[in-house]
């Protein structure tokens, strides 16, 4: 079992407090707080090894060359990804979605194509596929979601036919933390000759995951919610198909050779190898330093710990929070297909006055969309609060959060 | 005419079909705005002295003790910046 009360140890934030109280912190779905591993590492590069990468021969540069390489093999390692060629660092899950939508469907899609994509999808993978839609004239498919919040295979899957070029489907929902099983729609994406990219940014940093085992052509992830900094992210693509697609940006650091013709008065361009290809201009190497210690952490873990506490969490919150008698949860509360977020809502008040509410007493919530508009639309509410557990989350925190709920069912 | 400014930290338009208003009071001046909002509009209701329901002419928002409120069915911002200037002067 992971031992929490260690663990936040680890956390200075946790130790501060918010408005009197102590911080509650169960916005995780939003980007997890950091330890101070990550953040020593973060100082350690900024104080002893900053340098930009590649192309140069002194001392600090080969050494954050190094940091920055080793961080792909770690995160490569971490999801089983074949070596370091196979992961693109990016800015986040959207920046990889996007880059895969641009670099990819700008060029494969033409019209009569089709994208699948989940009604219960976040934002970052809908607006790209919708974009790229607009220009080649491929269309957009979505899947519908079952009242419930998880996903109705039958329509996804029938949807899926030889016009299918590409399936999108977040592994774990943002909203309702409901698991998909992408293994399942992957094998049918397949045998129809499509591509299936996966949203990771919910799953990677909750459990395991092996993109081996998945099939994943494409997987997206974010470092900020995985104990990683902000502004650095991993796009998993399998080797084959990084390597037949046109880059997504254009600058240094990815290119070969540029050089130029007087004959033609062109430049003749040659790219990178992979993964630089995709990294144009100076990438964010401390975030990626900061990234591989972050997965670090989580390996010292492991992550199959991680995902029995949250599931653990999860089970202890539901009727505790259920017994609150004006709170509402949204969602399939079968523990076996979620992870640790519980989308909620109080009688009588918007999700931001609950919000606001726990706020005062150092607890911190989620409210509004969560950048899933259509899934909302589907549950026909204008928003939700919701709660996200992590590694350092604990039963007494719940007890605390669903005493303050009580108090809220006075107003 | 007091400045809302001299009060107000930061508004913010929530995420949500509802089209809140958040409005952040200052660190350092909090406490002063909660102290003439309450005695300027009507309380509804409240808890511990933590959360005020509170009403004002044909406006009504909640206002918390860690110095943020909402404001609902603002026309824009022009209106929230004419109700908090009342609220606050």
């Amino acid at each position: 079992m992971l031992d929490p009360y260690k663990i936040r140890e680890d956390f200075p934030i946790l130790k501060r407090k918010v408005n009197g109280n102590p911080l509650i912190y169960f916005d995780n779905a939003a980007t997890s707080q950091k330890p101070k591993q990550v953040i020593d590492a973060i100082k350690e590069f900024y104080e002893n090894h900053n340098a930009n990468v590649h192309r140069a021969v002194h001392t600090l540069n080969q050494e954050a060359t190094e940091l920055y390489e080793s961080a792909h093999e770690e995160v490569a390692r971490f999801i089983n990804a074949s070596g370091m060629e196979e992961t693109v660092f990016v800015r986040g899950t959207t920046e990889a979605i996007n880059l895969v939508a641009y670099a990819w469907g700008l060029h494969n899609l033409k019209k009569g194509d089709e994208i699948v994509v989940s009604l219960m999808e976040h934002h970052s993978n809908i607006v790209p596929w919708e974009i790229i839609s607009g220009i080649t004239m491929a269309s957009v498919k979505y899947g519908k979601v079952n009242d419930d919040g998880t996903l109705d295979y039958e329509s996804f899957e029938n949807l899926i036919s030889r016009k299918t070029k590409m399936i999108c489907l977040s592994h774990v929902s943002n909203v309702t933390g409901i698991v998909n099983d992408v293994k399942r729609i992957i094998k049918v994406a397949h045998e129809n000759g499509a591509l299936a990219l996966i949203d990771g940014a919910q799953s990677v940093p909750h459990m395991p995951v092996n993109v081996k085992e998945l099939d994943a052509d494409f997987l997206a992830f974010s470092g900020h919610k995985m104990l990683g900094p902000t502004g650095i992210g991993v796009l998993y693509g399998k080797k084959d198909i990084l390597e037949s697609m046109e880059p997504f940006q254009g600058g240094g650091e990815m290119i070969r050779e540029v050089s130029f013709s007087p004959k033609t008065k062109r430049c003749s361009i040659s790219w990178n190898v992979l993964p630089w290809k995709f990294e144009a201009g100076t990438p964010n190497v401390c975030g990626g330093v900061g990234l591989a210690e972050a997965v670090r952490y989580l390996k010292r873990i492991g992550m199959e710990k991680v995902k029995v506490h949250e599931e653990t969490l999860t089970k202890y919150a539901l009727p505790r929070m259920k017994s609150c008698e004006k709170a509402r949860i949204f969602g399939t509360q079968d523990p076996s297909v979620k992870c640790g977020i519980i989308p909620f809502g109080i009688d009588g008040l918007s999700s931001h006055d609950v919000a606001l509410f726990l706020d005062n007493y150092g607890i911190m919530v989620r409210s509004g969309f969560h950048c899933a508009q259509p899934l909302h639309e589907i549950f026909k509410l204008s928003s939700t609060a919701r709660v996200s557990f992590y590694i350092y989350n604990t039963r007494e925190e719940i007890d605390r959060f669903t005493e303050v709920l009580k108090e809220i069912d006075q107003f | 005419m007091v400045s809302t400014e001299d009060y107000v930290a930061r508004t913010e338009g929530t995420c949500g079909k509802e089209q809140d208003v958040i409005v952040i009071f200052k660190y350092d001046k909090k406490d002063e705005a909660i102290k003439k909002i309450l005695a300027k509009a009507t309380l509804k209701k409240s808890i511990a002295r933590i959360v005020f329901e509170l009403t004002f002419g044909k406006f009504s928002f909640r206002l918390y003790g860690s110095g943020k409120a909402i404001f609902r069915d603002l026309k824009d911002k022009e209106e929230l910046n004419s109700l908090l200037s009342e609220l606050l002067s």
